[in-house]
């Protein structure tokens, strides 16, 4: 029972604080999933490559499959809902006084801050991540713990040059993922590498 | 409208946004082409001002993209329940689709060709993720307050700051500096 409650609510926050398309929500999802041991940062990339090649917003894919995780097809009931009615009540309310909320100095005021905000927090995230990626180890105080061998590095970094070439040169995200699959495949069991 | 007119327009409704919640992949902006296509051409139930609305809204409203516009479009198609409907059937489809593959990814995580694969994807979404930040960053605002805002995010974020309390503070000093802004103009004219 508490663990329900626990999805929903903390799912609600993620829901109620976050502005803006794409990966704006990825901060806040990320902090609050690992803060409350529902998955390690390693877990949290696969899934956003498994969110990324299914359909839907990237929201409700995080809060179906944290919930599944942690209690089942109930527990991904509680999240997803939790993560939907922020923005369900909130476009109830705008939908009515579309016209005020529209011009409201204090909204876009707020606004003004919000989306540089996000795009630091993102940058932060991408930051983490990368120590994740690259090195499986976590920035601490001043050095980098890395538990990768250097090989492990070499082949990461290898990979994430080459598909961040693709990336910008505008190939499909789902192309990228399947291309990563098969090199970490090859590579995997051509070095015989320990993941 | 009858209740039967109603009726039929919120099964409508659900079926619309369970299609679009089933075809579009990466969520957010990529379902606003295909929000158009159904609602806008084929349904006529809103025009193309009212996208633009939604797009305008769901920028300065919290959550995802898609929730946003399945609940607004629902709204001015058939009130309440319109909404109900149309959230219902975007969600549903990521819902039967994530869970079925939880359980999946629990029977197959220890496999070490499936390893070996995640392995190579979570560098491919290291590339992903940098792309898209770097399209966001260039969406932002150019002026000195939004670079601040950026650079200070970034920095209390690195230093493991809570997210919430950057979020709020962003926006407070939003605020304050479009007021700011807005008081400096007025004394200038």
């Amino acid at each position: 029972m508490m663990i329900l409650f626990e999805l929903f609510i903390t799912f609600f926050k993620i829901g109620l604080f976050t502005f803006g398309g794409g990966y704006a929500m990825l901060p806040l999802m990320r902090e609050e999933v690992l803060a409350h041991n529902w998955a390690v940062e390693s877990e949290l990339i696969n899934f956003i490559a498994v969110s990324e090649s299914t359909p839907g917003p990237f929201a409700i894919n995080m809060a179906t499959y944290i919930g599944t995780e942690q209690a089942g097809v109930i527990g991904a009931f509680f999240a997803t809902l939790g993560v939907v009615l922020p923005s369900f009540i909130i476009i109830l309310i705008v939908a009515k006084c579309y016209e005020k909320f529209q011009s409201s100095k204090i909204v876009n005021g707020c606004m003004t801050g919000l989306k540089p905000c996000v795009v630091g927090l993102i940058g932060a995230a991408v930051v983490s991540i990368a120590g994740t990626v690259l090195f499986a180890g976590e920035f601490s105080k001043k050095a980098l713990i890395s538990a990768f061998s250097e090989l492990n590095i070499y082949i990461s970094l290898a990979i994430f040059a080459v598909m961040a070439v693709l990336a910008f040169k505008k190939v499909h995200p789902i192309l990228i993922i399947c291309m990563s699959a098969v090199a970490g495949i090859v590579v995997g069991y051509g070095f015989d590498l320990k993941v | 409208m009858t209740k039967k007119e109603k009726l039929k327009r919120m099964l409508t409704l659900f079926i619309t946004f369970l299609k679009i919640g089933g075809f579009t992949f990466g969520g957010g902006y990529a379902m606003i082409p295909l929000i158009q296509k159904e609602v806008v051409e084929n349904k006529k139930w809103v025009t193309d001002d009212d996208i633009l609305e939604i797009i305008a809204i769901a920028e300065s409203t919290p959550g995802p993209i898609a929730i946003n516009s399945a609940t607004f479009i629902g709204h001015r198609t058939c009130g309440f329940f319109g909404s109900f409907f149309a959230t219902l059937g975007v969600v549903l489809p990521s819902f039967i689709i994530i869970t079925i593959i939880a359980y999946l990814l629990q029977g197959f995580a220890d496999i070490a060709a499936v390893k070996y694969a995640f392995f190579g994807i979570r560098a491919g979404v290291l590339a992903l993720l940098l792309k898209s930040f770097w399209g966001m960053f260039k969406k932002c605002p150019k002026n000195v307050i939004a670079y601040s805002i950026v650079a200070l995010a970034f920095i209390a974020s690195i230093l493991s700051l809570n997210t919430l309390i950057i979020i709020v503070s962003a926006a407070v000093l939003g605020l304050v500096s479009s007021f700011v802004v807005a008081k400096k103009e007025g004394e200038v004219k």
